[in-house]
């Protein structure tokens, strides 16, 4: 019961706040309806008992990703795009996935019924102790079973930056000479 | 038979399945709510007498009195001063975004608040009990609160607003990431998340991770004063350029929830360094057996002693009600004496020791470390923002980065080759030290170079 609450508060803020973050006009608005769809999705983690997962989408997508966003948002001018046209072809795109999203609604809301136990109501959370913490488990995993793909991903991501980095340097040494 | 509407509210207490939840749900999280509360209702007050204490010690740096008009020695100033903020008009800019403007406060208040329900304040009295992720939980969850000065300072639509956002962003993301890298170390050596287990790891190792790893605690150090906005970092309030930064338009009960989130925030902080650091709510001398007793009795001791001093300047009191007042203050230290100390006389309370003295511990530390935070405030001149920048990038992120290695390796060599520990702590931190230290000349090399072929580059967020 609590849990089916809790569930549904969470993906309800998620919903909601993700349909107002498209429909904003103001890019600041937008932003700060994506954090609470983030926020809204860290809580989701959490009531799977994913709290590593949970707090890793506190830190890294609201506290860095967004705070970027925001950092971005302020700086650009963003009076000029408003008043000017916006995409057309887009609405008809726009009508076709809400009409394949609603027949998806009905679908699974036809199918709960024939679930066992009250349908859509969550039946209680993972289990607290069979699993192990998940910050050891996410560790033991990444640093013995995959511990090469994780050393080239890290690497991929460093190239990235190095990458990133002498591109932005590039840039102000020809606007410089 | 009894009432009727008696009747019905038996019936609905003992049938209703919502309440009977309910019941069961404050049965078994009473401890917890009641902490939660207390916190929520104590972090206010606690900052307001922080801040009294700030300005009586900046007062007495400058060889001033500071706040004497209010009570004793200015003691009911932060009653007054809050009463004067929470009655003033409350302005909302007419070119303002009225909803970001009135809800960003908001959001700086309650991540900090928030992010208290993670922090053990001694062994007994937290809120979370043994969360998985501890530790990192409080430092996500306060890191939101700086979503607040962003939105507060761009909902304002002022100048000097936008301003201290944008450099408190910049600043924020900077000196988090030296924060984080400096609490690995520390994480590496307790080889957990969990608060409790943090400190437990220290209280088995018999020493405070401070001496096992000293440059990540300054690292810490002063990354948590840039986190909290505090001089010599208060670039985003600095009132000799911004009037007050990302707060300027705000005025009222808003300011003041900044205010409180920023308090609070330190004192966040102050209780992350405190775990990971300072041994938590262990006393002094944890594992020395014969100190049992003399320490134990010490906080007791130590608040009878403060009430007795008040007593004693009671008598210098100029008006009766502040004499008055005096006595209130010296009778409420004698009461929490009293309940220090009745734990030792009764033996059937003898389970209450460890929590109280814990909670004594933790709370003196947390008060230390702010004391601490005072002194710089006081003593160094701000700092500019290009030199900020320079602090945070190319001096604190590598020397926590190479600490964290250098931690490693002294963990290793004591551990796996069974060196003297001291020792290895020894060389490992010359190392950091060392490797640090060519950092910074190289740099500051390659600077000189640059800036002598080149002109000195402009900085946009100076302002």
């Amino acid at each position: 019961m609590l849990d089916s609450i809790f569930f549904y508060f969470f993906a309800g803020v998620a919903v909601l706040s993700a349909g107002l973050m498209v429909t904003r006009r103001n890019a600041l608005h937008s932003a700060v309806c994506l954090v609470a769809t983030l926020l809204a999705i860290a809580g989701i983690f959490l009531q799977l008992r994913a709290e590593f997962l949970f707090i890793t989408q506190i830190i890294l997508y609201v506290g860095g990703i967004m705070v970027l966003f925001i950092f971005v948002i302020m700086l650009v001018r963003l009076d000029a795009p408003i008043h000017q046209i916006r995409f057309r072809l887009q609405r008809f795109v726009a009508v076709l996935v809400i009409l394949a999203l609603a027949f998806e609604g009905v679908v699974i809301l036809l199918l709960a019924r024939k679930l066992p136990g009250e349908g859509l109501l969550i039946q209680g959370s993972a289990p607290a102790d069979k699993l192990p913490p998940n910050s050891e488990a996410l560790a033991k995993s990444l640093f013995s079973d995959y511990l090469l793909p994780f050393e080239i991903a890290s690497v991929l991501l460093l190239v990235a930056m190095v990458g990133a980095v002498v591109m932005a340097k590039s840039r102000k040494r020809t606007s410089e000479s | 038979m009894s009432h009727p509407v008696t009747q019905a509210l038996g019936c609905v207490l003992s049938i209703s399945p919502t309440m009977q939840a309910v019941v069961a749900f404050l049965k078994t999280w009473w401890v917890e709510l009641v902490c939660g509360v207390v916190i929520v209702a104590a972090v206010p007050l606690v900052a307001g007498y922080v801040v009294l204490v700030e300005r009586k010690l900046m007062a007495d740096m400058q060889a001033r009195l500071g706040p004497m008009r209010v009570g004793p020695h200015g003691l009911l100033q932060p009653i007054a001063d809050a009463v004067k903020l929470l009655i003033k008009e409350d302005i909302i800019p007419r070119d303002a975004d009225a909803f970001i403007f009135w809800f960003a406060p908001v959001i700086s208040m309650v991540a900090a608040l928030t992010s208290m329900g993670a922090i053990y304040f001694g062994p007994a009295f937290r809120v979370a009990q043994d969360i998985n992720i501890g530790i990192l939980f409080v430092i996500g969850v306060s890191s939101l609160g700086f979503l607040g000065i962003i939105l507060g300072g761009w909902a304002s639509n002022s100048h000097y607003s936008i301003m201290g956002a944008l450099r408190s962003t910049a600043q924020l993301v900077s000196y988090e990431t030296a924060g984080g890298l400096a609490i690995i170390s520390a994480l590496l050596l307790s080889g957990s998340l969990k608060i409790r287990a943090i400190v437990d790891a220290q209280s088995d190792q018999h020493v405070w991770f401070l001496f096992l790893a000293p440059v990540a605690f300054f690292t810490y150090l002063v990354a948590s004063i840039a986190e909290t906005n505090r001089a010599p970092f208060d670039l985003p309030e600095a009132e000799s350029e911004l009037v007050a930064g990302y707060m300027t338009e705000y005025s009222g009960f808003r300011w003041a929830l900044y205010f409180l989130g920023e308090y609070a925030n330190m004192i966040v902080v102050a209780s992350v360094a405190t775990t990971l650091f300072l041994g938590g709510w262990l006393r002094p001398f944890s594992n020395v057996r014969w100190l049992d007793i003399p320490m134990g009795v010490l906080p007791a001791l130590l608040i009878a002693a403060l009430g007795v001093y008040c007593i004693y300047r009671a008598g210098k009191q100029p008006v009766k009600v502040q004499l008055g007042f005096m006595w209130v203050v010296a009778l409420c230290c004698f009461g929490v004496a009293v309940i220090y100390l009745v734990p030792w006389l009764v033996a059937p309370l003898r389970f209450a020791i460890p929590g109280l003295n814990g909670a004594f511990w933790f709370l003196f530390k947390v008060a230390v470390y702010i004391y601490v935070f005072m002194w710089l405030r006081f003593t160094l001149p701000r700092y500019r923002f290009d030199q900020l920048m320079h602090l945070g990038w190319y001096i604190l992120i590598p020397l926590a980065i190479v600490n964290i290695f250098s931690v490693g390796i002294a963990m290793f060599l004591s551990l796996e080759l069974g060196w003297n520990r001291w020792l290895a702590v020894m060389l490992t931190t010359a190392f950091t030290l060392a490797v640090s230290l060519l950092l910074v000349r190289l740099h500051d090399k390659h600077a000189s170079a640059a800036s002598s072929t080149s002109a000195v580059p402009s900085d946009s967020y100076a302002g």
